[in-house]
């Protein structure tokens, strides 16, 4: 008998595999965005199934708002075309494939039979957003401050590596000056 | 209920998605939006474990994934702008500088 989470959560499965699968089939990098913002929005839908609701805005906001927001304007202003298609080696297809699958469906078949005793209610995590928020700020605190402090280098290389060169911003205005 | 071993199996195939986005794309954005891919099915398998025991450390652990990630994304499109600025393509079968 099918319950309700279940089939929530074949559902949302079902976007995120489809939106996984087109982000590799298309060829325009802005599809492959686009669905890679559904495949987002569908997990969020799985961390709510799962009780996780932080986890879940988090998901929302900084995923599929921010970097998501960061990659399609990198690709609107690279202008990015669709991608040619280069031939890959033989040896990747005779080998890569057939030894992919023979190594999925052994996971697959590990997870399913070895671990498939424990069952997930709706909603199973204890912890609202406030314990949550508890734990970061004392015995998370150490990982919190470090991760602030790669937050600030990551703008700061963020903002040398994307800013121009700096000979052709100096070559301009002192140029007009002297004429 | 759904059994642990579900969501085990979806986080592995959003990863397996991942993996092959990264080693057949051409596009460069495009391997880095795998690389997303990848991040966002290990965070699953993080808060099905977590769901899983009752152990809130799970989604500490995402929350700090999420913020690597960020970082990583803002690091990794500088780096892509400032390749396209000097060589002018996205095509990583063009960026073989250091190729022998």
């Amino acid at each position: 008998m099918l319950s309700v989470h279940l089939i929530l959560f074949l559902a949302f499965g079902a976007v995120c595999v489809a939106g996984a699968v087109n982000l590799l089939v298309q060829r325009h990098p802005i599809n492959s965005a686009l669905s890679l913002i559904a495949v987002m929005a569908a997990l969020a839908g799985e961390y709510l199934l799962l009780g996780a609701e932080f986890v879940a805005a988090l998901q929302v906001i900084v995923y599929a708002g921010a970097i998501m927001v960061l990659f399609v304007f990198v690709i609107m202003l690279l202008n990015a075309g669709v991608e040619e298609r280069t031939q890959g080696s033989r040896v990747a297809i005779i080998i890569g494939i057939p030894g992919m699958l023979i190594g999925s469906v052994l996971v697959a078949w590990v997870v399913l039979r070895h671990s498939g005793t424990g069952e997930v209610a709706v909603g199973a995590l204890p912890g609202p957003p406030k314990t949550i928020g508890d734990m970061l700020f004392h015995e998370f605190l150490l990982p919190f401050e470090i991760t602030s402090i790669l937050i600030l280098v990551a703008i700061m290389g963020a903002v040398v590596l994307a800013s121009k060169p700096p000979s052709s911003p100096a070559e301009g205005p002192t140029q007009k000056v002297k004429d | 209920m759904v059994p642990l071993s579900y969501y085990l199996v979806l986080s592995g195939i959003l990863f397996a998605c991942g993996v092959t986005g990264f080693l057949i794309k051409r596009n460069i954005i495009t391997i880095f939006m795998s690389i997303e891919l990848m991040l966002n099915g290990v965070n699953l398998s993080f808060v099905a474990f977590a769901a899983h025991w009752h152990v809130l450390a799970g989604q500490i652990f995402v929350f700090f994934v999420m913020v690597v990630a960020a970082a990583e994304a803002a690091v990794g499109l500088a780096i892509i702008i400032a390749v396209y600025r000097t060589r002018e393509t996205l095509n990583v079968d063009q960026v073989n500088l250091l190729k022998l």
